[in-house]
């Protein structure tokens, strides 16, 4: 556990350790979309750690093109009123109004999605001045790493959104895992170039190198649409799952909820997933990645 | 008596951040997901984590009675955060059907200091912990709005809007705080639980 604590107010609040500490309460659970009360409440009955409000799951998204912006503040109002569980929402990649309004509405995590259409194409919002904490997306170490330099306090793998092909959040867990395991074989001389190579500031790349792990937690996002997809990624070492469009866009959401749930917790007994895996109904329809045109890869979008 | 064997529950929540703490003080810690799991334990860690979420898995899979019956049969536990949440006997601003462990004659109100936005860091003294007072991490915590004639009142916030309220308490071998020792690396609660199990073994 990192001992600095910056960006200290005379009230404690929005410290880098309550903002990381949030997330790591969060670990071995299930974080779900979600886009009104009703379904904010049929995830907290099936065991959610967190709820994320948002207009439109990633898949509907993708059907429906256009611009997707932050939640109308009706709705996400709606959705804190309804569950007692942490509610996040998301804000366009460097739309920092977006972000101030969605802290003043008091949700508990903002992220700054891909998901969403960016708001800019070189920055991301300065998460260091909110008090509020942020997840962002992540492909590879490097993006981890320049997200948490900027104040990020919970590191997701992007994945591909909306897809249900869980093939891109293995990619990226895979990426970002074999990145920490290669720095700590590095000697110190070696860690400045690693960090040119990364592009991400030395302090942390040497933190990374002499811990061997991330200053946060790690979730995975994008794709998840199964109990062994989430079990697969909990034993490629994620910390916790967000799961978008694969529940309610699936057959019976209560019931693949719950049993994603289960999978995440014992995810390394096939017997249990065995178990909540049977008689769960339609799965999302799911996407080839090779199908979908580059403009419509959401984890290439941030940088 | 050698070192002693406390268990995690780990359904959900900090579970990894409780066991290097207790190792650390000479613990050895297993995780706890089955109810045959309890066995042979000689105390009980209930991690910080989102509180409906462990109840409702505790439940799922058959966990809270053996929980309850061990907690009840003098078993030592310590909460903190979500556990001390699950070790309240009664509960404000949960979910109707949320159900605990319990164990401590007290009142509990869920995330009483607010949402995240206002989790905070606090220096608290608190009773039987020597050495100054505990640098306290509060994250959406609970506090004990009502504790009985037999609960220790061990804690309790020192200025701030909630000044006053109590957020560590001590019931026979059940211990609870609101906020999370385990997230700084100041190990003196879980030395005194682990003597507290000790003791009672």
């Amino acid at each position: 556990m990192s001992e600095h604590v910056e960006n200290s107010t005379p009230a404690g609040t929005g410290t880098d350790r309550v903002k990381r500490g949030m997330a790591e309460q969060l670990k071995g659970g299930v974080i779900m979309d979600v886009v009104d009360a009703a379904q904010a409440r049929i995830a907290e009955d099936a065991g959610a750690v967190a709820v994320m409000a948002l207009e439109r799951v990633p898949a509907d998204i993708r059907a429906q093109g256009g611009i997707a912006r932050m939640s109308d503040p009706d709705m996400i109002d709606g959705i804190i009123a309804a569950v007692s569980i942490p509610v996040m929402a998301k804000a366009r990649i460097g739309h920092f109004v977006e972000a101030r309004v969605l802290e003043s509405l008091g949700v508990d995590y903002i992220d700054e999605s891909e998901v969403l259409s960016p708001a800019d194409e070189a920055h991301h919002i300065v998460k260091s001045d909110f008090t509020v904490p942020f997840v962002c997306g992540a492909t590879d170490l490097g993006e981890a790493l320049r997200r948490i330099s900027e104040g990020a306090a919970m590191i997701r793998s992007k994945g591909e959104a909306g897809t249900g092909n869980v093939v891109e959040a293995t990619r990226h867990m895979r990426a970002i895992r074999a990145g920490i395991r290669r720095l700590s074989t590095l000697d110190e001389t070696e860690l400045y170039v690693a960090a040119k190579e990364l592009r991400a500031p030395h302090d942390l790349v040497l933190e990374v190198a002499r811990t061997g792990k991330l200053p946060t937690v790690l979730f995975t996002a994008g794709g998840i649409a199964t109990p062994a997809d989430a079990a697969m990624m909990m034993q490629l070492g994620a910390d916790g799952v967000f799961v978008g469009s694969g529940i309610f866009k699936s057959g019976d959401p209560a019931q693949r909820a719950a049993a994603i749930v289960q999978a995440t917790t014992f995810h390394d007994d096939p017997s249990v997933i065995a178990k909540v895996s049977r008689g769960l109904g339609e799965a999302m329809v799911g996407i080839n990645i090779s199908t979908l045109p580059a403009d419509q890869r959401f984890a290439d979008r941030g940088w | 008596m050698s070192a002693p064997r406390i268990g995690v529950l780990a359904l959900q929540g900090d579970v990894r951040e409780h066991r290097a703490v207790l190792e650390a003080q000479g613990a050895r810690t297993s995780p706890v997901r089955r109810p045959e799991e309890l066995e042979g334990l000689d105390g009980l860690v209930l991690p910080g984590g989102e509180s409906t979420t462990i109840a409702k898995l505790a439940h799922r899979w058959g966990l809270l009675e053996p929980l309850r019956a061990a907690v009840r049969g003098g078993l030592p536990a310590y909460g903190s955060c979500a556990g001390m949440i699950l070790l309240a006997d009664r509960l404000l601003d949960a979910p109707e059907d949320q159900q605990t462990i319990g164990g401590l004659d007290v009142t509990v109100r869920r995330n009483a200091f607010g949402r995240q936005v206002d989790s905070f860091e606090s220096e608290v003294d608190v009773a039987g912990v020597p050495g100054g007072p505990v640098h306290a991490v509060f994250i959406r915590a609970p506090w004990v709005e009502e504790a009985g004639a037999g609960v220790q009142v061990l804690g309790r916030v020192c200025g701030g809007p909630a000044d006053g309220r109590i957020v560590a308490v001590r019931q026979g071998s059940v211990v609870a705080t609101s906020f999370h020792p385990e997230l700084t690396g100041d190990t003196r609660l879980h030395r005194l639980f682990v003597e507290l199990v000790r003791a009672a073994a």
